[in-house]
């Protein structure tokens, strides 16, 4: 689903943030994305949901090499992926129903046929009656919970997510989570960073990938080599 | 379309702060000017134009000979020979009433009545139009003509000092043009910057956008629907005020019917000119904001 082959990424004229990173998702799997802050994980993040290109390297995503991908083919790469922040990102001035529904109207789904799904979000965000509400009369989990649900609204087939439980309390953390967990039952491919050693812990067969001064330490091979597909 | 057409839910991404900043107010000011600009460059045009066509072909004859009935006959004989040149299309005799008038308006007798007036030796005058051609070759033939029929009679060409006069008008009438073209520009300046500056305001709308797929061109059509509303508010405020300014003048200038203030009007081309104005610069607003939001947005990727 994703493949990073010797990919380097680099701000300006200083050194690489990131260097020689190599890895194959599979899909349907579970990644945490670890490291120290200012290992570069928001960087290795932004390539994934393409907000930013590597400096060399090949990356593929969905079969496809996006180094060399004309920009205009961009949008309907990003509309298969679906992204979290640690601060949300919520438009303010729509409501948690207009945000929600956001992914949906972009990619041309009728009012009429979009008002069931976003409708059956809310509920499974647990945020029914509060649909009309602006994001800053909610709470930072409730307006957590609309990020999420604005991200998989669409059925991304790739889920990213920044330290999306960072500013939320541990029991808000541990329902997002389960969030997460759901919908990779569903076939999503989900990739997480994350510091917490907890949240780690709690998804089976989640795998982790570290980052470490801008390398991705893989001593087995596993990442860029996963079993099935060695 | 000038003003994009975006679904009411869309354009909900932006907040309707309609009006609010000074775009509005700073376009109709320029559209006020330019189009009190574009109407006093048509007038004058129009005016030079008419002067010119006027001057042109036309010529007086003025006999001075001391007779007065020796002046009469060579007047009379001379507007029936000029008549009847193929190369002269009119020659009309000036009457003496319109000369008493004309002076009088100096000597204080406009109906001719003036003992002083009446007295002064009037030479007679003879009004000469050429049909188009060579109009030196018509001059030397004319004087030829005159040389014959009233020995001594001075000929006068009107565009000799007319000329000058609509050259000047003609002059500030390309000054005029000139005055418009750069108040469009500097319209066309303050949509740009207005976009850049909107793009810059809502930077993290647009970053979401793009993130969960929108293309540049349905963000690019947002912002372009905002702005060409936005610039139709000034567009229209400023034509109804240089409308009300232009028909005040219009209504004063009515009044005026002599000299060259009288030829200048806008016509009907002018006014068609004149209400197609604010339609074109809708149409560039609309334009180059399009075009300076997709130069801006593609460099973000």
């Amino acid at each position: 689903m994703v493949e990073f082959d010797s990919v380097g990424l680099r701000y300006g004229p200083d050194g690489e943030i990131l260097s020689d990173i190599s890895f194959n998702l599979q899909p349907g799997s579970f990644y945490f994305l670890t490291g120290p802050s200012g290992a570069g994980k928001t960087s290795l993040l932004k390539m994934l949901y393409l907000a930013q290109r590597p400096s060399r390297g090949i990356v593929r995503l969905f079969g496809e090499d996006l180094v060399a991908m004309p920009r205009q083919r961009l949008p309907g790469f990003r509309r298969r992926i679906g992204v979290v922040f640690q601060d949300f990102r919520l438009i303010p001035h729509l409501s948690a129903r207009d945000n929600i529904a956001l992914p949906l109207r972009i990619a041309g789904v009728s009012e009429e046929d979009l008002s069931g799904p976003v409708g059956e979000m809310l509920s499974w965000i647990g945020l029914s009656e509060r649909a009309d509400a602006r994001p800053a009369t909610l709470s930072g989990g409730e307006q957590q919970r609309v990020a999420i649900a604005r991200a998989v609204i669409a059925r991304p087939q790739l889920l990213v997510a920044d330290e999306p439980t960072g500013n939320v309390d541990p029991e808000m953390a541990m329902r997002l989570l389960g969030l997460f967990e759901a919908l990779n039952r569903l076939g999503t491919t989900v990739v997480v960073a994350t510091h917490d050693i907890h949240l780690i812990s709690r998804i089976d067969n989640a795998q982790m990938m570290r980052l470490e001064k801008g390398r991705l330490a893989d001593p087995t091979g596993a990442l860029r080599y996963p079993p099935n597909r060695a | 379309m000038i003003i994009p057409r975006v679904p009411v839910q869309h354009r909900r991404l932006l907040p309707d702060r309609r009006l609010s900043g000074p775009t509005p107010w700073v376009i109709a000011i320029l559209m006020t000017l330019t189009l009190l600009a574009a109407a006093a460059g048509i007038g004058l045009a129009r005016s030079a134009g008419a002067i010119g066509d006027a001057i042109a072909g036309r010529v007086t004859v003025q006999i001075v000979t001391a007779n007065p009935v020796t002046r009469a006959e060579q007047a009379a004989a001379l507007r029936r020979a000029a008549a009847a040149q193929p190369y002269v299309r009119t020659a009309r005799a000036v009457e003496q009433a319109e000369l008493l008038a004309t002076l009088g308006q100096w000597f204080g007798g406009e109906d001719g009545d003036d003992p002083v007036l009446k007295s002064l030796p009037l030479p007679a005058l003879i009004d000469v139009d050429f049909v188009g051609g060579e109009r030196a070759g018509q001059l030397d033939r004319l004087r030829a003509l005159v040389a014959e029929t009233a020995p001594g009679a001075r000929i006068i060409p009107h565009a000799e000092w007319l000329g000058p006069v609509a050259r000047l008008i003609r002059s500030l009438a390309w000054v005029a043009g000139g005055l418009v073209v750069l108040m469009i520009l500097a319209s066309a300046a303050v949509v740009i910057m207005t976009a850049r500056a909107a793009l810059g305001t809502h930077y993290a709308t647009i970053e979401m956008l793009h993130l969960i797929g929108a293309t540049d061109r349905q963000i690019a059509r947002l912002f372009q629907r905002r702005i060409a509303i936005d610039t139709a508010y000034g567009i229209a405020l400023g034509s109804a005020v240089a409308a009300a300014i232009l028909l005040l003048i219009g209504w004063q200038w009515s009044r005026v019917t002599a000299g060259l203030a009288a030829t200048a009007s806008l016509g009907a081309a002018g006014w068609a000119l004149l209400l197609a104005l604010p339609l074109l610069a809708i149409a560039l607003a609309a334009l180059t904001a399009r075009q300076t939001l997709l130069a801006a947005l593609k460099k973000i990727l």
